[in-house]
């Protein structure tokens, strides 16, 4: 090359200085643990679905979802979102309504009549499931989804267990809960109504089963001792709800007391409210803030008026109707004890709704099981003690919700899956969590919470419509817009535009990013300014 | 705001890019294939601000002007760290002549590309002018040629990337130094330690003065609107003149990380007013999104770490938010408030 006058050089690119020597830590990608997918009794991947919501797909969202929840509409509905009391968002407006957009997700996918996929495969195994509730009807989703024959045995006339015979329609329409298990079915699980299952080991020999998973539930209302007249009408609020799912509604009067102050108690008393009673009185030994009943349906129940007697204990239930009440108060333990002074209340019934045990007569005979409180205890992969038998829900330790029903189903599923091809299932360790320091908030965009519609007062004391409306196509896209995508990269380029080396490299829609450690120097402005915290600082080893 | 603020997209347009907004409303630095005018291998300080911002204003440039675009650059750290001989980090035609002449420089090249368009027929050249340098090349050294330049109304735009001293040579103090602000020339000793207050200029300002067509101020911490100021300045012919805030690690005593977040607190304190300007009349300002004490801002830097510990100087704390406080009034910087500075605006009515 003929070079200019004083030039001894020619031109090159810096390229050839690798400034990734100068690096002492390095940045690296990760995915961590949103708090919301963290909280889910489900296990459901709430960011991962939200996602594709974000871009409007809804579809792709919806079958993400349904990978560990076949029932979104449900959930939607009835679960009390411990994923939205997780939420880093709270921190900075209010959480995400998580919630409305999974029933939007559900109401669309039931709408639009979107289907599972059948197995691609079938193993050859058979595996009965005793119980169609929320945790049934998921483990047979998920063993069906791997390829094994599943039937399950229901001995009430319909399937849906506590979505149907506890939870009034007034929250839970049954159209909804109807067009969700027939979409299970319709993978070719089998379903036996009216079936009960007597003795375990019998069934699964007569019907070469190769392991079965039990969820029978938890239906035995709890009794105490009262002293009560002859002619006082004592009911049940298990038997109160289950019968109105029959032709014959329950006659509870204009004057109704329920005894107790779970979520059971709230729902009786505002089904009385609508079967017409004048008044609904719950009657709890404990204060409001020691209600196990979620606080929004207490105040649900309140604005329906239905009334509250906080620090009360039933007595006695005298002739027409006369209860003794006796007021309680709370020691410094929070404990509460009998004050000694009593109170008359007048009631045409009286429901309790003390809780509910697990009829286990099915496991007589079964060797090497322990029981524990009237459940069955299961070890870490969700089996009794004998082997092949497998149980979930409410007639294992935990708590009693829908939600944690559908988990159980969904980790049982997996272990009997494990067990029939002779592995086991190893669950991942948990990655980091996203919590909300990991987070820069900066780079969101001001955006309070859509609110629900609510149903009009009047209509909810007179009729079992749906209380609580759903989003539409606009305010569920908002809403899930307002995802931050806690731990997990959504392509926000942030980490491409602020390097101040061109170190990181964009690999196109979807392929998120890849550091080019060449040039990086380490600077960690890309970590600083990540909205989500999906990168972390790594020291170098050498 | 300047740009078209875009709502409820998840980010908004506060980050560099997202996935929800069409292609056409990205920003340029989210572009798969933007230029890089500024390539990796130059030798900056780890976060550096002005290697950063000198990215974001080329780039946009180029795409601004179809790459049709020539960059003048005074002396200065972005000339040094991009061009150690025989290396370079440009992928734009760049040249470089002396400290304080780039605004000279960068006028004899538009003059020329003018001769060459009136030879070749056309009205107006299509090659493009830039003249860039830091705030020691721009409000000291080059200011002569810059003043120059923007009486004459040279079709140059100038860009200072302004990080407050001459960093290059060991951070030395400029009239873009802050008052109390330690460097090697002001050292923090005495009643009033640091760099004096009551000096320094305000080039931005001055520029106004010379009722050029366009003024604006801009900052690393806001990707859009700088790209839109650039994008702005180059579809206008004349002397223009942008000034962009370029924190740097090394001459503040700050962490590399934090290049972005400091930027972001010098505009969200007041310290640090973004607007723009067209023949001297302020028309815009970027409003404070979450006001900050100025505290947030010095703290995180070690040229202030004299105004902190055992005994704080509340009182220079006190007039550094005074400060902040005359500009948030000044330009209007919260809610609806409105401008009251400019050549023939309010101050002097």
């Amino acid at each position: 090359m003929n070079k200019p006058f004083a030039i001894t050089l020619n031109v090159g690119s810096s390229l050839a200085n690798k400034t990734g020597t100068w690096r002492t830590f390095r940045p690296v990608y990760v995915k961590r643990l949103s708090p919301c997918n963290n909280a889910c009794p489900a296990g459901e991947d709430t960011q991962g679905w939200l996602y594709h919501a974000e871009s409007g797909d809804y579809e792709t969202a919806w079958r993400h979802l349904t990978q560990d929840n076949p029932m979104p509409a449900v959930m939607g509905r009835v679960c009390y979102h411990p994923c939205e009391a997780a939420c880093n968002r709270g921190k900075l407006d209010s959480a995400v309504g998580i919630n409305s957009v999974e029933r939007f997700l559900g109401d669309e996918a039931i709408q639009l009549g979107w289907k599972f996929d059948k197995p691609a495969q079938e193993s050859g195994k058979r595996v009965l499931v005793v119980g169609a509730g929320p945790s049934g009807l998921s483990a047979a989703y998920q063993l069906r989804r791997m390829g094994h024959q599943v039937v399950i045995f229901e001995a009430g006339p319909l399937a849906g267990g506590m979505m149907r015979f506890g939870i009034p329609k007034y929250r839970l329409p049954r159209e909804v809960l109807d067009a969700e298990i027939q979409r299970i079915l319709d993978m070719g699980v089998e379903l036996r109504l009216n079936t009960k299952v007597d003795d375990i080991l019998v069934t699964m020999k007569e019907e070469k089963f190769d392991a079965a998973f039990l969820a029978v539930g938890a239906h035995l209302a709890k009794r105490t001792a009262i002293p009560a007249a002859e002619s006082a009408k004592i009911l049940d609020a298990v038997s109160v709800l289950r019968s109105m799912e029959g032709e014959d509604k329950p006659m509870l009067g204009r004057r109704v007391v329920v005894y107790g102050g779970g979520n059971t108690a709230i729902d009786v008393a505002r089904t009385a409210k609508r079967l017409g009673a004048e008044e609904a009185i719950i009657v709890y030994r404990r204060t409001r803030e020691k209600m196990p009943a979620h606080d929004f349906e207490v105040e649900e129940a309140l604005q329906e008026g239905v009334l509250m007697r906080w620090l009360s204990t039933i007595k006695q239930v005298g002739d027409g109707g006369a209860i003794q009440v006796e007021k309680m108060e709370l020691d410094e333990n929070g404990k509460p004890v009998p004050t000694g002074e009593f109170d008359t209340l007048e009631a045409d019934s009286v429901i309790l709704a003390l809780g509910q045990d697990v009829d286990l007569g099915l496991l007589n005979g079964v060797p090497d099981l322990t029981f524990e409180d009237g459940v069955v205890k299961v070890d870490e992969h969700m089996m009794t003690g004998y082997a092949g038998i497998f149980a979930g829900g409410d007639m294992v330790p935990s708590d009693r919700t829908v939600t944690v029903g559908v988990g159980h189903g969904k980790h049982a599923a997996r272990h009997i899956d494990a067990w029939l091809r002779g592995t086991t299932y190893e669950v991942e360790p948990k990655a980091e969590l996203a919590n909300y320091e990991k987070l820069n908030p900066w780079y969101y965009t001001d955006a309070d919470k859509t609110v629900r519609p609510m149903l009009d007062i009047i209509r909810r004391q007179s009729t079992f419509d749906e209380v609580q409306g759903g989003l539409d196509e606009g305010n569920a896209l908002f809403e899930a817009r307002r995802c931050l995508s806690c731990g997990n990269c959504f392509e926000c380029d942030n980490c491409y535009g602020v390097c101040p080396d061109n170190a990181v490299i964009k690999l196109g829609p979807g392929k998120k990013f890849e550091f080019n450690y060449e040039y990086c120097k380490g600077c960690g402005v890309c970590v600083e300014e990540c909205p989500c915290g999906a990168i972390k600082m790594e020291p170098e080893s050498t | 705001m300047g740009h078209q603020e875009i709502k409820f997209y998840q980010t908004g347009t506060f980050t560099v890019g997202n996935r929800l907004l069409p292609p056409e409303q990205r920003s340029v630095q989210s572009d798969i294939e933007r230029t890089n005018s500024l390539n990796s291998g130059h030798r900056a300080c780890q976060g550096c601000g002005e290697a950063l911002g000198a990215r974001y204003a080329i780039d946009a440039a180029m795409r601004a002007t179809n790459n049709q675009l020539v960059a003048v650059n005074a002396t200065g750290c972005l000339e040094v760290f991009s061009t150690p001989y025989p290396e370079t980090s440009w992928q734009i035609p760049w040249i470089h002549s002396l400290f304080g002449n780039a605004a000279a420089v960068a006028t004899g090249v538009a003059a020329a590309n003018k001769v060459k368009a009136l030879k070749a027929g056309k009205a107006l050249p299509e090659t493009r002018v830039i003249a860039q340098g830091g705030d020691g090349g721009t409000t000291d050294i080059g200011f002569g040629c810059l003043s120059g330049m923007f009486e004459r109304n040279d079709d140059v735009l100038y860009i200072c990337y302004d990080n407050q001293a001459y960093m290059n040579t060991g951070v030395q103090r400029s009239s873009a130094t802050p008052p109390a602000a330690r460097t090697a020339t002001t050292m923090p000793v005495g009643e009033h330690p640091g760099n004096e207050w009551g000096q320094g200029k305000n080039v931005p300002l001055i520029a106004m003065a010379h009722g050029i067509p366009y003024v604006a101020t801009a900052s690393v911490s806001d990707l859009r609107d700088l790209e839109y100021k650039v994008k702005k300045a180059m579809s206008m012919r004349g002397a223009r003149y942008i000034h962009i805030f370029v924190p740097c690690p090394l001459g503040w005593g700050s962490a590399s990380h934090d290049t972005i977040k400091l930027a972001r607190l010098a505009k969200e304190t007041g310290l640090f007013p973004v607007f723009e300007a067209e023949y001297g009349e302020v028309t815009n300002v970027s409003k404070i999104r979450q006001k900050q004490p100025v505290e947030e801002y010095l703290r995180l830097q070690r040229r202030f770490a004299h105004l902190f510990g055992k005994k704080p100087r509340l009182d220079e704390i006190e007039r550094f938010q005074h400060m902040a406080d005359q500009n948030i009034r000044k330009f209007g910087l919260l809610g609806d408030d409105k401008a009251t500075v400019g050549y023939y605006g309010a101050e002097h009515e």
